[in-house]
């Protein structure tokens, strides 16, 4: 089963991309792990290994970027890809997002559709069965 | 696409209320902090991240009316934040009105419909207007030498703080901390509010170098005025290592390497005494679960109310095996009871424990409700143009839900009456010496079973001979009777619908709603209010409130063959009765309890029940006390004390007074729960047995 980190801190939104990742069969069965600030992220992510890391950018303390930074930085995941979700202001914050090293980003608001798309794109479709026993 | 669930809207306006009301709070703080002249650019950044958090949320649950608003909110918000517009008090005013219209459009979103919302409208267009000369568009920070690193990460608004900070000509620190991650959050709490002490948190890096696998280090890059030596002093630790970052532009040759502090002359860094033990005892087994960081659920409280149910009917399965322990000890099966006994009693302590837990859950602090108040006291004293400072304390007091539900609206009423009737005008103020800002003080406590809160005012008292003459003139009562009335009623007087002591009606109290319909509102609630009140120096009005409504221990009593329940909060005690005490006092009927007399009344007689026909020599009083007030009721048994779930009566007689609902009893039958409250309340105002109002019931 593929694992996904995702960092959000609003639960609603977290229940959305959630409820979303659930209900594509091309995307399989997906493990949705959840982190509500910056710090569970960091906390969470030696947990990994991850095969997708969702993040949102304005978060209190420990925000998106400081998330993404540390992951790039980290050894052990600085290959996992990262998907940003931030909304149509954070402009500037989303670009630098991509160059410190994400892999995409969804401009909230974002349809279910959009997102299974970019996640797709990012974590490839379901592996054949079997490949992951 | 997938369905967007009831369950996940359902969270989502939850949450969008949550928001709301974080925002509320964190307007309060930002007037507090203005008006004390100090400034915490972290509040408007809060407010901001509340109302971007709500306009994504809006987007992805097609709520078009609230994203709408809080675009145009987070705009406002941003300019803020990022110092392109001043935080003038009208600017504040236009924020506060935000929270108003918030609600308003969370309750259209949230009943489907399509209303016009004039107010909200004619917001939007305050809102323009604030945001029309504003110049966006900033100067980068990268002119400032500072680790390219650490500015890559930073947030627009952090970029916007640090320039703010830099251009004040505050000096940079880097401090390098060392956290556990099992207790990251309240070692970095710690931290922050230390550091606060000394500047201005500018942002939180992970340096992402390896530090064993349950630590983490963080960059914390700090804007202070304080030199370095002070900075090591409060601030270091083993784990931190504090350095002053560059910050000349870049026009200047760099510095040299940054001066290194760190305060033990200790090589590397590393965790300190307290991390490294948890960290050995618990290793990787002890780390938090994966799957639920998110400590919190939300409960619909009829879910609550339904558990609270079982609990009550399993309550009569509990009395039900008693009986029949009884009856199998009767019948000389002695070992089978015993046992029956034994099962009984485990049963219920863990019934017990589970209407207990099942309680906790329900109870929320009182601070809720304060929070919404104390924007309301503001609203008000701007529009009046009196200067009101309010006091709140106990707001962490527990009560249940639901009655914290229904206290807001009557609270809002008695706080608008005390500033708009009670507090007098600054220059009257003056005239008598009082400080010119007028107190509200809002209190709340827990009292035994009870939840007292008191609404307080320094204000210039209630006006008794105008009130008088007021239900004099008006009818309520007659010349003679109003001769004759005691303190305590006249004051009572204020509850009367349609007296208030001012002529106009005016947009702030005369709103319809009377002190009479805050009594009832708390009077429905199983609470009552008492008031006090001193000329010149203030009212008090206070009110005592039942803890919870769902479940509540109870006196059985018989009154002419029904058995009734009566709250046993509301009991101080049971006598026996003597009939030949009895004396007639102002035609009522009244005991001596203890060298105090005490008004008595026939519960049977009071509801009009058939004199039942057996013998009843020895009957009892069960005396009933509500804040100040208390009443003698006669009965002609005790059966003892249970704990009962109260249902509600059923919309046919819901408006019968007196009662508080029915009870299952534990023989299928269903008896009666007494409204002390009302039942006081009717006896002692002196108002006729409400017997055709209770006709009803045998009917």
């Amino acid at each position: 089963m593929r694992r996904v980190l995702l960092v959000e801190d609003s639960a609603s939104t977290r229940a959305f991309v959630r409820t979303a990742l659930a209900s594509s069969p091309a995307l399989g069965e997906l493990e949705v792990v959840e982190a509500a600030s910056g710090f569970d992220a960091l906390r969470l992510l030696p947990r990994g290994p991850w095969d997708l890391v969702i993040t949102d950018i304005n978060m209190p303390d420990i925000n998106g970027l400081e998330v993404i930074s540390f992951i790039k930085k980290s050894e052990a995941h600085r290959d996992t890809p990262i998907l940003i979700i931030s909304t149509a202001s954070s402009e500037r914050d989303r670009e630098r997002g991509l160059t410190l090293g994400a892999s995409g980003y969804l401009v909230k608001p974002f349809t279910a559709q959009a997102l299974v798309e970019q996640a797709l794109e990012q974590l490839g479709s379901v592996p054949a069965s079997g490949a992951h026993a | 696409m997938p369905d967007i669930t009831d369950k996940a809207r359902d969270e989502f306006f939850s949450e969008a209320q949550e928001i709301i009301e974080t925002l509320s709070r964190n307007l309060l703080s930002l007037d507090a902090a203005q008006k004390a002249g100090k400034e915490d650019p972290s509040l408007i950044n809060e407010a901001f991240r509340a109302v971007h958090t709500l306009k994504g949320l809006a987007g992805l649950f097609g709520a078009i009316r609230l994203g709408a608003f809080s675009h145009r909110l987070e705009d406002l918000l941003d300019d803020l934040r990022l110092g392109r517009l001043d935080l003038r008090p009208e600017v504040l005013d236009v924020l506060f009105a935000t929270v108003d219209a918030y609600g308003r459009i969370l309750q259209i979103e949230k009943d489907g419909r399509d209303d016009d919302l004039p107010s909200v409208d004619d917001l939007f267009r305050r809102l323009d207007r604030l945001g029309a000369n504003v110049e966006r568009g900033a100067s980068p920070v990268g002119d400032y030498e500072l680790d390219p690193g650490m500015l890559a990460v930073l947030t627009e608004y952090e970029e916007h703080r640090l320039r703010a900070n830099i251009e004040q000509n505050l000096k940079l620190y880097r401090l390098r901390v060392q956290f556990d991650l099992s207790t990251i959050d309240k070692a970095l709490d710690d931290m922050k509010e230390r550091a606060k002490q000394h500047g201005e948190i500018i942002t939180y890096l992970p340096t992402g170098e390896a530090t064993g696998a349950d630590a983490i280090e963080l960059d914390l890059l700090l804007a202070s005025r304080d030199d370095l030596a002070t900075l090591i002093g409060s601030l270091g630790a083993d784990n931190v290592v504090i350095e002053e970052s560059p910050r000349r532009r870049r026009s200047v040759a760099p510095s040299a390497s940054p001066q290194r502090g760190s305060v033990l002359g200790g090589s590397s860094p590393r965790a300190v005494d307290g991390f490294d033990r948890l960290a050995d005892a618990n290793a990787l087994e002890a780390g938090p679960s994966l799957r639920s960081l998110t400590q919190t659920v939300r409960v619909d409280i009829r879910k609550l109310d339904h558990l609270m149910n079982i609990v009550g009917e399993l309550s009569i399965v509990r009395s039900s095996l008693s009986r029949i322990a009884e009856r199998l000890r009767g019948e000389g099966s002695r070992q089978l009871a015993t046992e029956l006994m034994r099962l009984h009693r485990n049963f219920d302590r863990r019934l017990g424990e589970m209407q207990d837990g099942i309680l906790e859950v329900r109870m929320v602090p009182l601070g809720q409700v304060f929070d919404r108040l104390a924007r309301v006291v503001r609203q008000i004293s701007r529009d009046l143009g009196k200067e009101i400072r309010l006091v709140i304390t106990g707001a962490e007091t527990e009560i249940d839900k639901l009655i914290v539900e229904e206290l807001s609206d009557p609270l809002m009423h008695m706080i608008r009456n005390a500033i708009d009737h009670g507090i007098e005008s600054a220059e009257r103020r003056a005239e008598v010496g009082k400080p010119l800002a007028g107190t509200i003080a809002l209190n709340a406590f827990q009292k035994g079973n009870h939840v007292m809160l008191e609404v307080e005012d320094d204000g210039r008292g209630i006006d008794e001979v105008a009130l008088v003459e007021k239900a004099v003139q008006s009818g309520k009562i007659g010349r003679h009777e109003a001769s004759e009335l005691v303190r305590d009623e006249v004051l009572a007087l204020i509850f009367v619908p349609g007296l208030s002591t001012r002529e106009q009606v005016d947009d702030l109290s005369g709103r319809g709603v009377g002190m009479d319909i805050v009594k009832t509102n708390i009077n429905k609630l199983g609470g009552v209010i008492d008031v006090h009140s001193d000329t010149g120096i203030g009212t008090k009005m206070a009110i005592t409130l039942p803890i919870t409504l769902a479940i509540v221990s109870a006196l059985l009593v018989r009154a002419h063959d029904q058995v009734f329940a009566i709250p046993l909060s509301t009991v101080s005690e049971a006598l026996s009765f003597d009939p030949r005490s009895v004396r007639k006092v102002e035609s009522r009927e009244v005991i001596t309890v203890r060298g105090s007399s005490l008004p008595i009344c026939d519960l049977g007689k009071l509801l009009g029940l058939p004199v039942p026909l057996e013998d009843r020599r020895r009957r009892f009083v069960v005396v009933a006390a509500l804040g100040n007030r208390r009443l003698g009721l006669v009965v002609d048994h005790l059966y003892g004390q249970e704990d009962i779930v109260i249902k509600p009566l059923g919309p046919s007689l819901s408006r019968v007074r007196g009662f508080a609902g029915a009870t299952e009893l534990g023989d299928q039958r269903v008896g009666l729960v007494l409204d002390s409250g009302a039942v006081i309340e009717e006896v002692l105002s002196g108002v006729e047995a409400p017997r055709e109002r209770l006709s009803v019931l045998h009917g």
